[in-house]
């Protein structure tokens, strides 16, 4: 018996492999997927815990130290770690381009108590001129010890010496103030001594930062209120939860989206894998009906004879787990190495739990023994005088269709297709589900470089076209405006203001900047989702349709704007008007409208440049680190450059492997229909052939079926991949971005033109066994 | 019933020397052993043999489903020996109605669908009706082969086979899965055919009753002609019974 096993498992080696492949996606999905969200989540718990990352983070303009006591008092709180914090520019000796800093206090005696920094190399400072920088960004530059570079400290440059380098859990995701992805060489963490902080920004007995912890079980927002409560004299802004912290925002976006593969993708590989080894098992079972009377002829068990049929499907589980765990080990050792690149772990993210292996294991084995149980059964159950009986012949009956084939004189082979689908409809439906679905796959994944395209267009050659993006300090006049106007190779300047600002209607509430549009903008303009130029009213507020929709304003009502910058005053604003836009939650005011507002001289918080010549602008780059009240450049070609670099990798990457998954779902499915279809029609096929017809015309009648039912699957499929697009969409949009559910035809096409192939190639493979069929013994013998 | 001399003489099939080994495994199987052998015209002959003596293999040359290992054969003045496959099928379509012991019916096809399958390629066929109706299945055009009984369904298939006008009917074993009864219709209907139409027809039966409604009946064993019987008359099927 185990010898047949073993032998029938060999007859059926292709379409075993072919079911295998389709199992071993699944199984291959969930170890990446589950497993690497495990690993990612409990790399980050371990690192939060043994750094003691904070729960509530909050900032001020100028807080006193006096605060402290107060803070800690807040009920629930446990520990509280005021820091002074600053961007300035950095220059580096030898390179023209300048770079951004985020200078982070250190307590004078001692650790902090909260974000405890972790030194990889070297020691932390221990006098005014030096500094421990970030790793990622003192290996993007090439520094080691020893290093001395300057720092523009509020207008006057400081030489400073880096004494080592350091990662924080506040950083695993670093990323600098406008940009849209890590830019190690042009954005470093600085943590220095508090004092030089304290003299540089007139901030000695005051904070500007404040992280805080709680007691286990503690409500945040009792705790944010009070926090908020206590700093908002001193000009606070919202306090925030870890949700909110940039880098954990990152890194649970990049959890919450393995979890969604998770949940989307194995079900539909498993539920494909029950269907097939239900299809092809049920067939093997028909075929042995005879093998099957005679072993229970001989004396085997129901039982026996059952679990038989349960093992042929397990070879299959086993084959498929196999290959899965494979190509998910593989997959996630890449997924790793990628986090690796973009994340900063002090260790490295743990490899996949064994458990997730266990559990993938019983899930395949759990789908196949569901596909085969049935047929198990049916064998099991059959009595030996009537498996030894040929079976009935299926029986057909008339019906309407056939009117409709004789008014379309349909030859006989057609029939014989179309009666076949209505004979077994399930059969039929499944199998062109399967296809259907391996199309929506590759058109809910194919669909991304579409969207992408549209939110590059948007954001980067409709709305910012500055090539460089200078940030002043918020309070800049605008005769800044006039000083980098003068700067070497600059052929336009425009101004902006951002203001951070509590947005208030009704009962919604939303925390965003509030931007400025300058008078006739050409860089930094508004654009909404046709590409229109959208200029904003001078007697209203513009809102970006997701922030509209959040706030559930409509265009005419009024808007409460509580400013938590420049001013800090409230207004009353009406909505002037709402733009479809893909990145943040936008608002805009003009920026004359504004500077009416506060009643002040036109302000600047950052100035929109582009350059004669961007590639050559050397001479522009070295001035630019010595204007006073700058604290910050983000060189938007650069920007541009690096996130379409990133983003086409990846995205040849996935839709790579998608279109894999697609073809073995297709493979998988058309293979094996047509392989049962060779199998229940070997005997017709072969008398077709005696009664002269030729090998063409047989392989119509096996083909047929099953690319007729792939043709259909097609719009089905469509139809699926488009919900499902639309459903990542809206699973993936955030306040960060929305994605534009963007369709061009050719994506249902390519789609369409995969699947087909692969189905075409999959029959083509089991047409070539018409060749091998033999005439006489269907004379000879009963099915 | 017609006479032997009503015949025409001309040759149908000829076959010279044929030869046919089967290699089982390492066992070589001579399935025809040198067969020189000539059917004629409107001659309905019947071969006779038990189980592997080589009637069914030289009846599968014939219709063009094997190939020889050694020898000659032709139909009419076209030598088929070194056939290539495409113009085997060519010759089955335009030349050769089979009929098989199990019918080999289309399950999904009905009665009519089935003739229609080679009427529709046929190049001067009958109407499926007329081939039916021929058959005496006139009133069973529209039930599918599950819904038929074993008879009718050999009836089916000879409808099949004679409705595109084949020049020669080769039948294996046609009576061999039905009762007595029904067998004597199926051999009647093949007698008629062959009266009407003149179509040269070769039955290969177990039985050897079956032999008194031949014109000539031929012996085979061991993969050769054992001998050749000619009737002098002939019974009409009906009067078989076995």
């Amino acid at each position: 018996m185990d010898l047949k096993l073993f032998r029938d498992f060999r007859r059926l080696w292709v379409q075993g492999v072919a079911i295998a492949l389709v199992l071993a996606a699944g199984i291959a999905v969930i170890i990446m997927s589950v497993g690497m969200s495990r690993a990612l989540n409990e790399t980050r718990s371990a690192y939060y815990d043994s750094n003691r990352f904070a729960h509530v983070f909050a900032s001020a303009r100028r807080a006193p130290d006096s605060l402290i006591a107060q803070l800690r008092d807040i009920e629930g709180v446990a520990q509280v770690e005021t820091q002074v914090r600053s961007y300035a520019i950095l220059d580096i000796p030898g390179r023209a381009k300048p770079a951004t800093g985020l200078l982070i206090s250190r307590p004078e005696m001692g650790e902090p108590l909260l974000n405890v920094p972790l030194l990889r190399r070297g020691r932390w400072p221990e006098s005014a001129g030096e500094a421990v920088v970030n790793e990622p960004f003192a290996e993007a530059n090439g520094f080691v010890p020893g290093d001395r570079i300057s720092v523009n400290l509020n207008g006057r440059k400081r030489a400073v010496t880096i004494t080592g380098t350091a990662l924080s859990p506040e950083f695993v995701y670093t990323i600098g103030p406008g940009a849209l992805m890590p830019q190690n060489e042009t954005f470093g963490i600085l943590w220095m001594q508090a004092e030089v902080l304290d003299a540089g920004f007139g901030m000695a007995g005051a904070f500007n930062t404040v992280a805080l912890s709680v007691l286990p079980r503690t409500p945040l927002e009792p705790v944010k209120d009070a926090v908020k409560a206590l700093l908002d004299p001193y000009g606070a802004a919202t306090p925030v939860g870890r949700d909110a912290q940039q880098s954990n925002a990152f890194l649970d976006a990049e959890i919450q989206s393995l979890e969604v593969m998770a949940w989307v993708l194995p079900p539909v590989f498993l539920g494909i894998t029950v269907f097939l080894v239900n299809m092809v098992m049920g067939r093997i079972v028909q075929l042995e009906r005879s093998e099957i009377g005679l072993m229970k002829a001989v004396g085997y068990t129901n039982w026996e004879i059952g679990l038989h049929y349960l093992m042929l499907a397990a070879l299959i589980a086993f084959l498929g787990v196999g290959i899965g765990w494979g190509a998910g080990s593989w997959l996630a050792q890449a997924m790793s190495q990628l986090y690796a690149k973009y994340f900063d772990f002090p260790f490295l993210v743990f490899g996949v739990p064994l458990s997730i292996y266990a559990l993938s294991a019983m899930l395949g084995l759990a789908a196949t023994s569901a596909g085969a149980l049935n047929s198990a059964m049916r064998a099991a159950r059959l009595a030996p005088a009537v498996a030894m009986a040929p079976p009935a012949p299926p029986s057909f009956h008339g019906s309407t269709l056939d009117r409709l084939a004789d008014l379309l004189r349909l030859g006989q082979p057609t029939r014989m297709i179309l009666r076949s689908l209505l004979r077994w409809p399930l059969r039929a439906g499944m199998t062109m589900l399967g296809m259907a679905l391996a199309v929506s796959v590759l058109v809910a994944s194919n669909f991304f470089p579409d969207a992408m395209d549209e939110i590059i267009d948007t954001a980067f050659y409709q709305s910012n076209r500055q090539d460089m993006l200078l940030l002043f300090d918020p309070d800049a006049p605008d005769t800044a405006l006039e000083e980098v106007r003068r700067l070497p190779g600059v052929l336009q300047v425009e101004p902006q203001q951002y203001h951070a600002a509590r947005l208030i209607y009704g009962s919604y509430e939303k925390q965003v900047p509030v931007s400025t549009v300058a008078n006739a903008a050409d860089l930094a303009r508004v654009v909404d989702g046709n590409g229109q130029v959208i200029t904003p009213d001078p007697f209203g507020i513009l809102l970006s349709d997701r922030l509209a929709a959040a706030l559930h304003i409509k265009v005419g009502e009024t808007l409460t704007v509580s400013f938590e910058s420049g001013r800090r005053e409230t207004f009353e604003v009406p909505v002037a008007g709402i733009v479809t836009q893909f990145f943040g939650l936008g608002a805009y005011f003009s920026h004359d409208t504004l500077n009416a507002m506060f009643r002040q001289s036109p302000r600047v918080s950052n100035v929109n440049v582009t350059l004669a010549d961007p590639q050559a602008a050397e001479a522009f780059q070295e001035r630019i680190k010595d204007v006073p009240r700058l604290m910050g450049t983000i060189n938007m070609t650069e920007n541009r450059r690096s996130f379409m670099e990133t983003l086409s990798q990846n995205i040849l990457i996935a839709t790579t492997v998608y279109g894999i998954l697609g073809m073995i779902i297709t493979v998988g499915v058309a293979y094996n229909a047509a392989r049962v279809q060779l199998s229940e029609r070997a005997r017709e096929l072969a008398c077709l052939r005696i009664l002269g017809f030729g090998k063409g015309e047989v392989a119509y009648i096996l083909a047929g079926e099953v690319l007729l039912l792939a043709t259909l699957a097609q719009p089905v499929g469509w139809v699926i991949g488009y919900g499902v697009a639309r459903l990542m969409t809206e699973g993936f949009t955030s306040d960060l971005y929305a994605i534009p559910l963007v369709l061009e035809p050719a994506t249902f096409a390519r789609a369409s033109l995969i699947v087909l192939g692969a189905a075409a190639v999959s029959v083509a493979l089991v047409a070539r066994r018409l060749g091998r069929l033999d005439l006489i013994a269907v004379m000879k013998t009963r099915e | 019933m017609a006479r032997f001399e009503d015949r025409t003489r001309e040759v149908v099939f000829r076959t010279q020397g044929l030869t046919k080994t089967y290699a089982t495994g390492e066992v070589q199987v001579h399935a025809l052993a040198g067969v020189d052998l000539e059917l004629y015209g409107s001659e309905l002959t019947v071969l006779l043999g038990p189980s592997g003596s080589g009637k069914s293999t030289l009846l599968n040359i014939l219709g063009g489903l094997d190939r020889p290992s050694g020898g000659r054969f032709w139909f009419r003045e076209t030598e088929l020996t070194r056939a290539s496959d495409r113009q085997l099928t060519r010759y089955r379509r335009d030349h050769v109605g089979f009929v098989f012991q199990f019918y080999n019916l289309v399950p999904s096809l009905n009665a009519r669908e089935n003739v229609q399958l080679v009427t529709d390629v046929a190049k001067h066929p009958m109407k499926p009706a007329e081939a039916l109706e021929l058959v005496g299945l006139g009133h069973r055009m529209d039930h599918f082969p599950a819904q038929m009984s074993g008879g009718e369904q050999q009836r089916v298939a000879i409808a099949r086979a004679i409705a595109k006008r084949p020049d020669v009917l080769l039948c294996d074993e046609p009576t061999g899965a039905l009762d007595s009864h029904t067998g004597t219709q199926v051999l009647s209907t093949l007698q008629r055919i062959n009266d009407e139409f003149g179509t040269t027809t070769a039955v290969i039966t177990h039985n050897a009753a079956i032999r008194l409604m031949a014109h000539r009946v031929i012996r085979f064993q061991d993969g050769r002609i054992d001998r050749i019987e000619e009737n002098d008359s002939r019974l009409a099927a009906t009067e078989i019974h076995w």
